[in-house]
């Protein structure tokens, strides 16, 4: 078995096309992805909009089974919907009727084993959620709803969702794009920090390359739709990284090497 | 909080305006009781005849309430399941749409046959007539869910119905009191519809009787009733509504 060589997330040779009639046209939307993850790295997918990174992530989750190749993750091909997942997107989807709280308790009430026991075990998990709430600093802000928060807030109580129920992989779907420069980096310490305390893989899908060098131990590069990955580069800079390190000559010199191969998509 | 005060006794102001331009221009015009009766001749005749407007207004106001209780069971399972289901979607959708476009009024002599004369017809037409607003707004809240949210949910194995319940329903819920406040007076009018040919009894039997005996002072405050009903529902509706579903209402109502 190649998935047991202690790769978490393992691609080999995957082609998803939407539907048979495309697949029957050969239009795909990624092509002839490889790529494995080491338990517990966290890496990062960059590349133009429209490149099948949101196809990436239907297919690390299971919610899309790949036209030809395989997936696995944790050593087990994937074949349906992952529960070990929890995923945010660009757009918090916060329920507007549920507190902060209740909105981060929302997936215990639907994913075994904490489903079957949510009615009894009530207080317990709120503490966990209120603990986690915490970590994200959103203290105080537990019974508020959502359009009382600000977008920034929206966005780490939607991450405090997407880990409440302590899954193994966080997928990111342009998780900070719609916030302004300033409170996406405060949230990428954030998310550095949840990451360093609970070591569980992270996909991120980006267009900020210098978000994804600050995070990332590997980021590839994929093309213009369809998607394929051009190039992977891991990136040495010690952890841990703070803020500081993004003026510094190696950290401008990986995201001007990656702006340079995101170019060359551009122009081929 | 003047101007809220302003705001609030708008409508009555106005009211009381159009009232007072009504019984001038009647008086000045000499205009026949017979065409257009004035205001006061109407309010006299609310008072004069309040025994029996009172018993047929009742009898509007209940069988309106049975009509409206049904369709919003229907209208209720009918959006949940073509909300829920493309397949249901496409198959029932456009003979739903077909049905509402039938004048409901047409409806009321194949119901007498079916049920004769007195409540039947009227609620059945009240049920017909205000089910399909009710319907189609569960069906829109239910069907326009965020993709990603669903997504959210599926990898955590979330059934359909999982979805539908924790979200789409909730999410429905500000669209459906939108619809009941609609849905409210189109049963008033179609009870008064049905009643005018297919009852010996109600607002709409009030009218037709006092037309047909030239009491027009009658037959405007059997208007004025059925106004009067179904603004009231209306309000009470809103009231349920904001209640409710605050949360979709934050932007008028300040937190």
């Amino acid at each position: 078995m190649e998935a047991a060589s202690g790769n978490f997330v393992d691609f080999r040779d995957v082609w998803l096309a939407y539907n048979d009639e495309l697949a029957a046209r050969e239009e795909f939307a990624v092509e002839d992805i490889t790529l494995s993850t080491r338990d517990g790295e966290f890496i990062a997918i960059v590349g133009p909009s429209g490149c099948g990174k949101s196809t990436f992530m239907k297919l690390a989750t299971g919610l899309k089974r790949p036209t030809r190749g395989r997936v696995s993750i944790a050593g087990q091909p994937v074949t349906g919907p992952l529960k070990i997942v929890g995923m945010a997107f660009q757009a918090p989807t916060l329920l507007p009727w549920r507190t902060t709280l209740d909105n981060v308790l929302l997936p215990l009430e639907i994913v075994e084993p904490y489903r079957s026991s949510f009615k009894a075990r009530r207080q317990e998990y709120a503490a966990r959620a209120r603990k986690l709430l915490a970590t994200v600093g959103l203290q105080g802000y537990e019974d508020k709803f959502p359009w009382q928060l600000s977008g920034g807030m929206q966005q780490r109580a939607s991450i405090c969702r997407a880990l409440i129920h302590e899954p193994r992989m966080l997928l990111l779907d342009e998780p900070f794009g719609a916030l302004d420069a300033f409170t996406r980096e405060e949230l990428w310490n954030v998310l550095r920090d949840l990451w360093t305390a609970q070591r569980f893989n992270v996909i991120l899908v980006t267009h900020d390359l210098r978000e994804a060098v600050y995070l990332a131990d590997t980021v590839y590069v994929m093309s213009k739709r369809p998607g394929r990955i051009l190039a992977q580069k891991q990136i040495p800079l010690p952890r841990p990284r703070d803020l500081e390190i993004t003026y510094t000559e190696p950290f401008t010199a990986l995201v001007h090497e990656l702006r340079e191969r995101i170019g060359s998509i551009r122009k081929a | 909080m003047a101007s809220r005060t302003a705001e609030r006794f708008a409508p009555l102001i106005l009211l009381a305006g159009i009232l007072l331009l009504w019984e001038i221009v009647c008086r000045a015009l000499s205009v026949s009781e017979f065409v257009l009766p004035t205001p006061s001749s109407i309010a006299v005749a609310l008072v004069e005849f309040a025994g029996p407007i009172v018993t047929n207004a009742w009898r509007t106001f209940w069988t309106t309430m049975i009509g409206f209780g049904l369709s919003i069971v229907v209208g209720v399972v009918l959006g949940f399941v073509i909300g829920s289901s493309k397949f249901a979607y496409s198959a029932m959708y456009p003979l739903l749409t077909a049905f509402n476009s039938v004048p409901k009024a047409a409806l009321v002599p194949i119901l007498v046959v079916w049920f004769g004369i007195g409540a039947g017809p009227a609620i059945l037409t009240a049920f017909l007539i205000s089910f399909f607003p009710i319907m189609v707004n569960i069906a829109t809240g239910l069907a326009t869910l965020e993709p990603e949210l669903e997504d959210v949910l599926r990898v955590l194995g979330a059934k359909r119905l999982d979805v539908l319940l924790k979200v789409g329903l909730p999410r429905s819920m500000p669209y459906f009191f939108a619809s009941l406040k609609v849905a409210i007076t189109l049963a008033f009018v179609g009870t008064t519809v049905s009643e005018m040919t297919a009852a010996n009894e109600g607002i709409g039997y009030l009218l037709i009787s006092a037309g047909s005996s030239m009491q027009m002072g009658l037959a405007f405050a059997g208007l004025v009733v059925v106004g009067a009903m179904a603004m009231v529902m209306y309000e009470l509706f809103s009231v349920v509504e904001t209640r409710t579903t605050a949360w979709a209402h934050r932007g008028s109502n300040a937190h």
